[in-house]
């Protein structure tokens, strides 16, 4: 029988084990996995939305005399249709389409502290990191004053039958039509908000890690790969929330 | 980000020999935050057993009312205090220990009890790691279980008492504090506790799944792992995608009881004043529940296939029968669990038609359920079984799934369901086939797996009475309940002496408390024996039961790091039991082709 040395040597495929099958390291694997675990729970959410927003009856008429009524779901350009310092202007969707810009924008910029990562360029990763943080944190800017908007209401606000008038929304009730509406919008936009929050918060202890250094003298930079991931996915979770809420 | 720092360096679980001369740890480091995967695993388990005892107590509790409706309790006073008067027990409390029972069992005991003892104590000693992926979340796993389970404890001793709206924690009745007392601080601790939980699931669940793809060690492929491993990962897959959506469902309720949203509240009316929320829908909340509830029984099913498959050839001394189509059906099960939900909601008000599609998509699960159990007969088919306590358990087992499943079949035809859900056929079935079977599952482990936790054997005689009273009292507590429900008796009922109809099944209650009472006493057998064995048992050697998995070919005690030399390699699947020509009944997986040519098979000669 054969003597060779290779018989009492384990096979060495991609999944025969002693390695790392999908060429990355658990750390990275985790964040995978935890992402596709969050996408179920905005998954969920969103089919919240969808399911209470189906059962409402739509708006039927014709869309210049559309009016605000606890009847029907509102059109979402007349209700985000305004624009700080642009005061009584109907500018559709046009400053949640800036904010949405500047997600995407903040997303690039990761993408070249990641790739600055790979060359190990200290100075690259630290400026990108820098500019990431400034567009998340603008974009958490945007949506404060979104939802103060949202939340102050206009002038006309909404009239009921028996001549009062509702002005502004919170959870209880809202100006722009059914409750439900004004919930949904706090609720799934404010999961998200609190996820680029984290998104931030994370994103500053990585540049001061950069900054002392921590990064280089460990020999690469994964971390910043991995934050880089999470905060794609929040990236991607919101261009689903912004169809949801503003498109459809 | 402690854990993000140390978990940069990959080959720390390979590289890292000699683990046993590094420093001394402390009693803390050691038994409390210990991040070592066995510790852990240990810690799950005497968790577990906790939990256990306090849902099995307080089922009795309600089986005393139920199987003697018109007798006082005095003797319960001292325990239950405001909770019963003058020996009669509270309708509303009667509710909630039916709901904190559920509760403890399901996710308590036969999610976190079973999945965080085996997954942890076994997933890296049988691929051949030396921890898990990150040991500091596996930490932080536990402790965020043990806040939950503190919480949830907690909750039973308030005035108002714990929730009461039923384990699946159904809006309105959960929602509105007005709706039963359990629902006002009970319900909110309820929920927090599960928040927690969740969490907890989910850094276990990312750990376990990441463990398993990247530190199986050389020569483990896929297709050479043990079963137990292959359940344990199909498992950690199915908690991770359907936790959250109990999550979300869980915040949207704790916003709707909190801050007055309605997503599923809608047009309530109470004592004539209609209450603010409108437009919500409570349906949607059961479809939330259920896309997690079904997987999740799922959850506390799979890991005890993986058990019983893995205990079941090692005591028939035959390889297990099929080991691909037992892959294929986990697979099988674990995809299906996620599109059958709706089985649960045929009575909801839904579509007739959505019924019939939900309906032939569950009796589909039927058919990779079957393969496993035939896979387990034919294994056990002319074996030379040695019936240890743990193979008790493991047949005891596959005859509780058989008869369980038979009645989900049933169940699952949405027109015979309009007759039968909410009775006490729909109990009958799921104690049978998930409570009972996934109880005996996790004994079955225990059993087997002692000598590896604790370096003694536990006593076969206790074993067997134990194995013996429980079973015969499961099927005693369980089969009368299938007549019961066919005759329409409901399930959550506090009293249904009012009912003519019912008055017939007086005996037939009192029968099965009693059967209930037999069956907790027996539990106090396995209690004894697991402590007494921990200090005074036998003590075990390094192989007891013949194995051929990785785990027994570490020490008695493996200290951290499991094996004190290099982490051996892997040959040939876990299942080569009375191979003809060799010279034992058991190859284990680290022994080469090269060593065994006397019963290599004609295919195997290339690995020579
Ligand atoms: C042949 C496979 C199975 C089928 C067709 C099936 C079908 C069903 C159906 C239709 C119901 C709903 C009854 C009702 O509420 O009216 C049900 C309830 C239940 N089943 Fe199964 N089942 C099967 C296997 C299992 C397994 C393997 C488990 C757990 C390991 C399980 C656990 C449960 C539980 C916990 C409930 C009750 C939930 C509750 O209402 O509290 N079933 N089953
Ligand atoms: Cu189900």
């Amino acid at each position: 029988m054969s003597t060779s040395t290779t018989l009492e040597t384990p096979s060495t495929g991609t999944w025969d084990g002693g390695n790392e099958p999908l060429k990355a390291s658990y750390g990275k694997l985790m964040m995978w996995f935890f992402l596709l675990s969050d996408a179920f729970t905005f998954g969920a959410f969103l089919i919240v939305y969808g399911l209470s927003r189906h059962k409402h009856l739509p708006y039927t008429g014709e869309p210049e005399a559309f009016t605000f009524s606890t009847q029907w779901w509102p059109i979402p350009e007349k209700v985000f249709n305004a624009f700080p310092g642009f005061h009584g202007v109907d500018l559709p969707l046009a400053f949640v389409a800036l904010m949405t810009m500047i997600l995407i924008l903040s997303s690039v910029t990761m993408v070249l502290a990641v790739e600055a990562g790979h060359r190990m360029d200290k100075n690259d990763v630290q400026k990108w990191l820098l500019w990431t943080i400034l567009f998340g944190a603008t974009f958490l800017g945007c949506q404060a004053w979104e939802w103060a908007h949202f939340i102050t209401g206009t002038e006309e606000g909404m009239m009921l039958a028996d001549g009062t008038r509702i002005i502004g929304a919170n959870l209880t009730v809202n100006q722009y039509g059914p409750p439900l509406f004004a919930d949904l919008f706090f609720f799934i936009t404010g999961f998200h908000g609190t996820h680029v929050f984290s998104g931030v918060i994370l994103l500053i202890i990585i540049f001061l890690n950069t900054v002392y250094g921590t990064y280089q003298k460990r020999g690469h930079y994964e971390m910043v790969e991995k934050v880089g991931l999470y905060w794609h996915f929040v990236d991607l979770v919101w261009v689903f929330v912004f169809t949801f809420f503003y498109l459809i | 980000m402690s854990s993000t720092d140390i978990s940069i360096n990959e080959d720390v679980h390979h590289a890292h020999e000699e683990h046993d001369h590094h420093h001394d740890q402390n009693f803390f480091e050691k038994y409390i935050f210990s991040q070592d995967h066995k510790t852990i695993g240990k810690q799950f388990l005497i968790t577990g057993i906790f939990w256990a005892f306090v849902g099995g107590f307080l089922s009795i509790l309600f089986r005393l009312q139920l199987g003697w409706p018109e007798a006082t309790f005095t003797f319960l006073e001292p325990i239950l205090g405001g909770w019963i008067e003058n020996g009669k027990l509270n309708p509303e409390f009667y509710l909630a220990l039916v709901t904190m029972h559920g509760t403890i069992m399901v996710f308590f005991v036969l999610t976190a009890g079973l999945s965080g003892t085996f997954f942890n104590f076994l997933i890296p000693l049988q691929i051949g790691a030396r921890d898990m992926a990150s040991g500091f979340m596996n930490m932080l796993s536990y402790w965020f279980f043990f806040l939950a389970s503190v919480i949830l404890f907690t909750s039973l001793f308030l005035e108002t008492g714990p929730a009461a709206g039923g384990w699946t924690v159904y809006p309105p009745l959960s929602a509105l504090p007005e709706a039963l007392a359990g629902s006002g601080s009970g319900m909110t601790l309820w929920l927090i506790a599960m928040a927690l939980f969740i969490v907890s699931q989910l850094l276990g669940g990312v750990n376990y799944i990441t463990t398993v793809i990247n530190l199986r060690t050389k020569g483990m492929s896929m297709t050479k792992m043990p079963l137990t491993i292959w359940a344990f990962f199909l498992t950690a897959i199915l908690g991770l995608l359907a936790f959250p959506v109990l999550f979300s469902a869980a915040l949207l309720l704790i916003f709707d009881r909190s801050f007055g949203t309605s997503f599923f509240l809608s047009d309530i009316y109470i004592g004539g004043q209609a209450l603010a929320h409108s437009g919500g829908s409570p349906i949607l909340f059961q479809h939330l529940f259920w896309f997690l509830g079904h997987p999740e029984v799922y959850i506390v099913i799979m890991p005890a296939f993986g058990i019983v498959s893995e205990v079941i050839t090692t005591n028939s001394r035959k390889p297990i029968f099929g080991y691909r189509a037992m892959i294929g059906s986990l697979m099988g099960i674990a995809l299906l669990s996620f599109v059958v939900w709706a089985h649960h909601m045929f009575v909801s008000g839904m579509n007739p038609f959505l019924g019939s599609v939900f309906m032939f998509l569950t009796l589909i699960i039927a058919v990779p359920s079957a393969v496993k159990v035939f896979n387990w007969l034919a294994t056990l088919w002319r074996a030379n079984i040695r019936f240890t306590s743990a193979m008790m358990f493991a047949i005891g087992f596959v005859s509780l799934f058989i008869s369980g499943g038979l009645t989900g079949i049933i169940l699952g035809n949405s027109s015979l369901d309009i007759q039968l859900h909410d009775t006490y056929f729909v109990v009958a079935h799921f104690h049978l086939v998930m409570g009972a079977a996934a109880f005996f599952g996790m004994f079955c482990g225990v059993y087997h797996w002692f000598p590896k936790m604790f370096g003694r054997m536990m006593d076969e005689k206790l074993g067997f009475v134990h194995f013996w009273l429980t079973f015969v009292s499961v099927y005693l507590v369980f089969m009368p309940m299938h007549y019961l429900g066919i005759a329409g008796f409901p399930r959550r009922y506090y009293t249904w002496t009012g009912f003519e109809a019912f008055n017939v099944f007086t005996d037939m209650n009192t029968f099965i408390s009693i059967a209930a009472i037999l069956g907790f006493s027996a539990q106090f057998i396995f209690l004894f024996n697991f402590v007494y064995s921990i200090f005074k048992g036998r003590r075990a050697t390094a192989n007891p039961w013949h194995a051929n998995t990785l785990e027994w070919t570490t020490p008695v005690l493996p200290g951290h790091g499991n094996w004190p030399g290099e982490i051996p390699a892997v040959y040939r699947w876990p299942y080569d039991y009375s191979k003809p020509g060799a010279a034992e009944d058991f190859i284990p997986q680290t022994v080469p082709f090269s060593e065994t040519q006397s019963s290599n098979l004609p295919q195997e000669k290339d690995f020579e």
